[in-house]
């Protein structure tokens, strides 16, 4: 399927290996927050919310990742405020979100069926599709996310550690926790491309947890998942490539085997 | 009761008529507090009384419904909290943590350790730390910023009673050596009599408040603590010792 004649190997795989790897790299470093800061479920919710996003770009006619960062930064907000109500737990007020920005999401992308939205794509990557545009894409989008998680890096640390504490040290948490959800945002929409809407939260966590018995300081734990991100993107695409599967699951998987071997290696101990 | 000759200076910080609310709860009506320059001030009350709430609002964390916060312009709040709950997950030893208050000298970090009783830690994962080794390393970073008000919360909660006595007696030296205000948290009844200035008794308002000595036999007092206040043998800290 992958063999056609009109477009020569070396082109797609490259595209697709060079898009892959600078998502990679973008999601391990965010991806250690994610975890740091148990934000796995709420990064579950702002990508299923990504495809109500696709489907707002699509009916207004803007560029879909707009229409992405859009969705996902109201739903970003809508939390934080709805977790300054303290009705619900914050599990089931993402539940809520989650679910039913999902299923809005697919009731809308139903109205815009006649342009064709491949929602498979959508739901779990296409990456042997990137088009050099893409990759444009990807790598203006990632330094700027790069670039604003360095700027971030030490008071986001600080808030991780204790907010309390970093606000009476003169740290602005909201403005911290603003900046870091329109990132977060941004890394999705960036990554949905490659894994898809069902995945990214995969490839945000698991590089991380790989990252984590082989780090000793916060920024060693981050180059550690972007790596740990690259390699999983390489080996995915190699067996997908070498026995057809589909690209953003075999992603996924790979980072999975990653993680329990790493599991197995021995760890340098601290002197 | 300044003891020793320890002068009490400027007021560092001073609530008026603070009163929160949760929701429909009022967790405090009406308090009145002030922390000055020397002394020690301890909050005492039992759990839900809103010890760490009165806290909070000194500290500008939280915003009262009524009554005014004043902080004494250009001061430095050096600021402990009842406990760190550092994810398991992020990699950080005690020297990374400590470098967060802005000082990185590895000397000036290995001396603060050493004064506050908790050498050979520096190394440590903070995870790893032990309750009373925790204690000692928080207070470490807020003595860091050199405060000119130190807020410890609940400095002395998961720490023996010996670590305790010796805690309060850090606490003393603290203040004495560096001159800075100290507002404390605490439920330790016996031990917050002998190593405090004043004591302030809180269960949602102002009980009572006022010297140890006159707080421990004030009926508001002794009602709310009940048989925990008539246990407490208070012995009022004539200093003819000098602690070690």
């Amino acid at each position: 399927m992958l063999m056609t004649t009109t477009i020569t190997m070396p082109d797609f795989v490259l595209y697709a290996l060079v898009a892959g790897i600078g998502v990679a790299i973008v999601m391990g470093a965010t991806g250690v927050f994610v975890v740091w800061r148990r934000m796995a479920y709420f990064g579950d919710t702002l990508a299923h919310s990504a495809l109500l996003g696709v489907a707002i770009g699509f009916l207004l006619g803007i560029n879909v990742n707009i229409g992405i960062v859009g969705v996902c930064l109201t739903i970003a907000i809508g939390m934080v405020y709805l977790r300054s109500q303290r009705h619900l737990a914050e599990d089931t007020l993402l539940g809520i979100l989650a679910h039913s920005s999902l299923a809005l999401g697919l009731v809308s992308v139903s109205f815009v069926s006649a342009l064709r939205i491949d929602l498979m794509t959508y739901l779990f990557g296409d990456i042997l599709s990137v088009t050099p545009a893409d990759i444009g894409w990807v790598y203006g989008g990632g330094t700027v996310a790069l670039g604003v998680l360095a700027w971030l890096w030490k008071d986001l640390i600080a808030i991780t550690v204790h907010e309390d504490l970093a606000r009476t040290e003169g740290v602005n948490v909201l403005r911290t926790q603003i900046a870091f959800m329109t990132l977060f945002a941004l890394v999705i929409a960036m990554a949905m491309k490659i894994v898809g809407i069902l995945l990214v939260t995969a490839l945000l966590i698991i590089p991380a947890a790989t990252a984590r018995r082989f780090s000793r300081t916060p920024e060693q734990m981050a180059v550690f998942a972007a790596i740990a991100g690259s390699l999983s993107v390489a080996l995915g695409l190699q067996s997908s490539l070498m026995w057809d599967l589909p690209s953003g699951p075999a992603i996924v998987v790979a980072s999975a085997l990653i993680y329990v071997v790493s599991i197995a290696l021995p760890v340098r101990r601290i002197a | 009761m300044p003891d020793g000759g320890n002068p009490i200076g400027e007021v560092l910080v001073r609530g008026t008529g603070i009163s929160v609310r949760h929701g429909r709860r009022t967790v405090l009506h009406n308090v009145d507090i002030q922390v000055s320059r020397g002394e020690i001030v301890t909050l005492i009350g039992p759990n839900g009384s809103g010890k760490t709430t009165l806290v909070r609002a000194l500290l500008e964390l939280e915003s009262p419904e009524s009554g005014q916060v004043q902080k004494t312009a250009g001061i430095t709040v050096g600021y402990t909290p009842q406990q760190l709950a550092v994810d398991r997950t992020l990699p950080l030893d005690v020297r990374r943590f400590l470098e967060m208050s802005g000082v990185t000298d590895p000397e000036v970090l290995s001396n603060i350790l050493a004064d506050v009783g908790a050498r050979n830690v520096l190394r440590q994962e903070i995870r790893m730390l032990s309750g009373g080794e925790m204690k000692r390393v928080l207070l470490a970073r807020a003595l860091l910023r050199e405060p000119d008000l130190l807020v410890l919360d609940e400095p002395t909660a998961n720490v023996d009673v010996h670590g305790q006595v010796e805690f309060y007696e850090l606490i003393r030296r603290i203040r004495d050596e560096r001159q800075c205000g100290i507002l404390l948290v605490s439920h330790d009844l016996h031990l917050v009599m002998s190593a405090t200035d004043r004591v302030v008794c809180l269960n949602g308002h102002v009980c009572c408040s006022g010297l140890p000595g006159d707080v421990s036999t004030d009926p508001a007092y002794l009602e709310l603590f009940g048989e925990a206040a008539s246990a407490v043998a208070v012995y009022a800290h004539d200093h003819d010792h000098h602690h070690a």
